[in-house]
């Protein structure tokens, strides 16, 4: 019961604010929706037990994704006034390509429950008493362990990609020098001068 | 499952009591304080400007390259917490694969403060 | 329970070591006070060099890494090609960046992260492992296509790329998650297995996945209909870079083709094949008409290799040995014509500015002789005129198309053919019988000189001993075919 109240709670908010993230008028607003939209998607996780995804999504899409969604609107110079100009006109084929998404799910579906056969199982996780994460953690860096490593190199490529594509060193710039900030006496740039009357130093 | 959720009942809960109380008090003010509102007291100001423009100020990409290596430590944070729950299942092994997965990203780590991506002007 | 014991890594040692290496390298290169471009790119051709070893050392029967890591003859051999292709590649970026001035230490390391994604696309052996080396071929060459942040030209490449690269993975998961959905598992010998079971009523969850997964493998090979990105990237990337692009991914992808259609899905053969025939023939006939209206030449590459790709595809389509080894020398061959050509492409200079018009090439020949010479013979090859190498590469492809009773498919082979061979000549045309309108600069620099004649001499004396190439690309086919057949 409880269940199904916070199912259709969380469902319904997450559908609303989607349709708030493509319908309102500030970009910065549509940013603070799909957060909304995460949270509650979080919430739709944990209802199915996925809780470790719920996790992620928090921490990686609410935490980090959702900052650079919001630093990349506050970084371009778009009039977003029209660009939505042109909403109209592509709302057919926007809705033509929402429909197609919509069959195919249907199709997914459909097949899915037409065949009851035994191989269709082989798919599901035996059901054990623990947690996602736990199951997860015992095979992830034993059995997984040339993908888990392979994605370690591929954050590494995300790290030098990003640092060579947009640092640049600006001549001029005043950085700042930790050491030398530390390292600065008060005798080498402080002097005690003793001034005597009427004349100044 | 059953099991599972009920340990999440009291988060929702704690969910239900905020929702409730911030759209309680936004109905609240509604009802309870007087409005009477003029043209001049909606108005954004009072005396000055009208906005005209566009109050967004843009950015630099520096936050932008900031956001995209806070992202990608966040996910090797995610890595760790399913490792941290089966470590001891898994034994030297998975340590040392993780201890691995770490040396990777700290080289890049080492790249990112080598060239300075981290400082700030 | 969870496996305790280390897993089997011995055939993996040369990815093992790419990636080790790569690390070092990028600390020396951010620990140097001089810029260490040009050292590194020596280290990274050393490296490249000892893994090309350590695989024929290393790389037995036995599968790595549980199953997740193949190594056979035919994943040695096309690893053996992505590697020589890169390190062709990163000749012409180090001197193109010397030439440039645009030193930047980061891009022999990227291609070296690059190359070991291939490498490790090409011996996966779980759809997860063949996502993930993916991933790293495509994450370091978007950064590299962009390289040059402060060009327009170079920042377009490098977003369409991604954005259409990022599509095409897209593609290819969703297709990976139905395969593994109705197969219910992600390794390649699982999978073969229940296909085989299901052979005669196969679930249509794993059929629209196989087609998903083919339409995010020919984004990557860029056949028709999923082309659009190549004239694009291959006009707007840096040129040693869209030499890069144009070798030792489509090699990487082509041998990963093979390796997903022929392994798990070589029981259905007949539900992938009319695919596979169908988008060669589109991108033999796009390759060759297309082609036709280009003024760029890089451009007119693109298109060129579009073909190339339509042909190659043949090869997978006919599903035999003579067809597979067809590919592979294909493969092989694609490889020189095209560095040569994209070398002789870097000698197009005037004034120190680097010139891309086919118009540019006029008079050629009485400027640069000798670089005009191998510009014909590269021509030659890629339109199929015996005695080149570019012919023998076609013949075998149709060969096998003939084996296969593929009869359609290698007339169209030849007609469309005919067709390219037409602005191929024009080339020559331009650069042998048009006037000097302006002289292209002087002066090859020695490395550039080397590729281009080397790869030249290979084109043409290669009808004297093609024994070795045919022979080790049969071993190859054999070692697929005869694994799963």
């Amino acid at each position: 019961m409880v269940q199904a109240i916070a199912f259709y709670a969380f469902a319904f908010v997450t559908i609303a604010a989607g349709v708030m993230v493509v319908s309102s008028r500030n970009p910065v607003h549509s940013v603070l929706y799909l957060i909304l939209a995460f949270f509650n998607a979080a919430g739709l996780f944990v209802l199915i037990g996925a809780e470790f995804i719920a996790m992620i999504l928090v921490v990686v899409y609410v935490g980090a994704v959702a900052v650079l969604f919001l630093f990349v609107v506050m970084m371009l110079d778009i009039n977003f006034v029209e660009l939505r100009q042109g909403f109209m006109q592509y709302l057919p084929i926007g809705a033509l390509l929402g429909l197609i998404l919509l069959v195919e799910l249907f199709f997914v579906i459909g097949i899915w429950s037409f065949l009851e056969d035994g191989s269709m199982l082989t798919a599901v996780i035996p059901v054990q008493n623990i947690t996602n994460t736990h199951a997860l953690g015992n095979v992830l860096y034993t059995k997984y362990v040339y993908l888990f490593q392979a994605a370690g190199l591929i954050l590494l490529i995300a790290m030098i990609g990003a640092i060579v594509l947009t640092l640049r060193s600006r001549p001029g710039a005043r950085k700042q020098k930790i050491a030398d900030q530390l390292s600065r006496r008060s005798e080498d740039i402080l002097d005690v001068v003793k001034v005597k009357e009427g004349e100044g130093v | 499952m059953e099991q599972l959720l009920k340990e999440y009942l009291p988060i929702l809960i704690f969910l239900c009591i905020a929702v409730a109380m911030a759209v309680g008090m936004v109905i609240a003010s509604f009802v309870i304080a007087s409005q009477k509102p003029d043209s001049e007291k909606v108005s954004p100001y009072e005396c000055g400007f009208e906005a005209f423009d566009d109050s967004r100020g843009q950015f630099d990409v520096r936050f932008y390259l900031v956001a995209i290596l806070f992202i990608i430590f966040d996910l090797e944070v995610a890595f760790l917490f399913p490792w941290a729950i089966s470590l001891g299942a898994i034994g030297m092994f998975g340590f040392w694969s993780m201890i691995c997965f770490l040396g990777i990203l700290t080289i890049g780590f080492v790249y990112e403060w080598r060239k300075g991506a981290l400082e700030w002007e | 329970m969870s496996i305790i014991q280390l897993p089997s890594m011995i055939s993996a040692s040369p990815e093992i070591f790419l990636a080790g290496a790569g690390m070092i390298l990028l600390m020396i290169g951010v620990f140097r006070k001089t810029d260490g471009t040009g050292v590194l790119s020596m280290a990274t051709i050393l490296c490249f060099i000892v893994a090309i070893i350590a695989g024929f050392l290393y790389g037995g029967q036995e599968n790595a890494f549980y199953g997740m890591f193949i190594t056979t003859s035919f994943t040695q051999f096309s690893k053996s090609l992505i590697l020589v292709g890169s390190i062709l590649a990163v000749v012409l970026a180090n001197d193109y960046m010397k030439t440039e001035k645009a030193q930047r230490f980061e891009v022999p390391v990227l291609i070296l992260f690059a190359t070991l994604g291939m490498m490790m696309m090409v011996s996966a052996g779980d759809l997860i492992a063949l996502y993930i080396g993916l991933e790293l071929q495509s994450l370091s060459l978007y950064v590299l296509a962009a390289i040059r942040r402060d060009s327009l030209k170079s920042t377009e490449a490098g977003l369409k790329y991604f954005v259409l690269g990022a599509l095409s993975s897209g593609m290819l998961l969703y297709g990976a998650s139905l395969i593994y959905g109705f197969s219910g598992s992600t390794d390649f010998l699982d999978i073969a297995n229940v296909i085989n079971e299901q052979k005669d009523n196969l679930s249509l969850g794993i059929l629209i996945g196989l087609v998903f997964l083919i339409s995010g493998l020919a984004f990557k090979v860029s056949a028709v209909p999923f082309h659009m990105w190549t004239p694009d990237v291959y006009e707007g990337a840096p040129t040693p870079i869209t030499a890069l692009l144009a070798i030792s991914p489509k090699i990487a992808a082509l041998c990963l083709f093979i390796q997903v259609l022929i392994g798990p899905f070589s029981a259905i053969i007949e539900q992938w094949q009319q695919i596979i025939i169908f988008i060669s023939i589109a991108s033999m006939t796009l390759g060759a008409v297309a082609a036709l209206m280009q003024t760029n030449i890089k451009r007119l590459l693109a298109y060129s290799s579009i073909g190339h790709m339509g042909y190659a595809l043949i090869g997978l389509a006919s599903a035999n040995e003579a067809g597979i080894s067809g590919v592979l020398i294909y493969l092989a061959i694609y490889l020189f014509m095209n560095v040569g050509t994209f070398g002789c492409i870097l000698c197009m200079r005037r004034n120190g500015q680097a010139v891309e018009q086919i118009s540019d090439l006029a008079g050629a020949s009485k400027s640069h002789p000798m670089m005009a010479f191998a510009l014909l013979v590269f021509m030659f090859s890629m339109a199929g005129i015996p005695p080149l190498a570019g012919f023998f590469g076609k013949w075998f492809i149709f060969l096998a198309a003939i084996e296969a009773q593929l009869y359609t498919l290698a007339i169209i082979g030849v007609i469309s053919s005919v067709v390219a061979a037409f602005y191929y000549l024009r080339i020559i045309k331009f650069m042998y019988f048009d006037e000097i309108v302006a002289p292209l600069d002087k002066g090859l620099t020695k490395n550039l000189r080397t590729v281009i004649y080397g790869s030249m001499t290979l084109v043409i004396i290669f009808f004297l001993a093609p024994g070795t190439l045919v022979s080790s690309a049969a071993k190859a086919a054999k070692s697929l075919i005869g694994v799963n057949g």
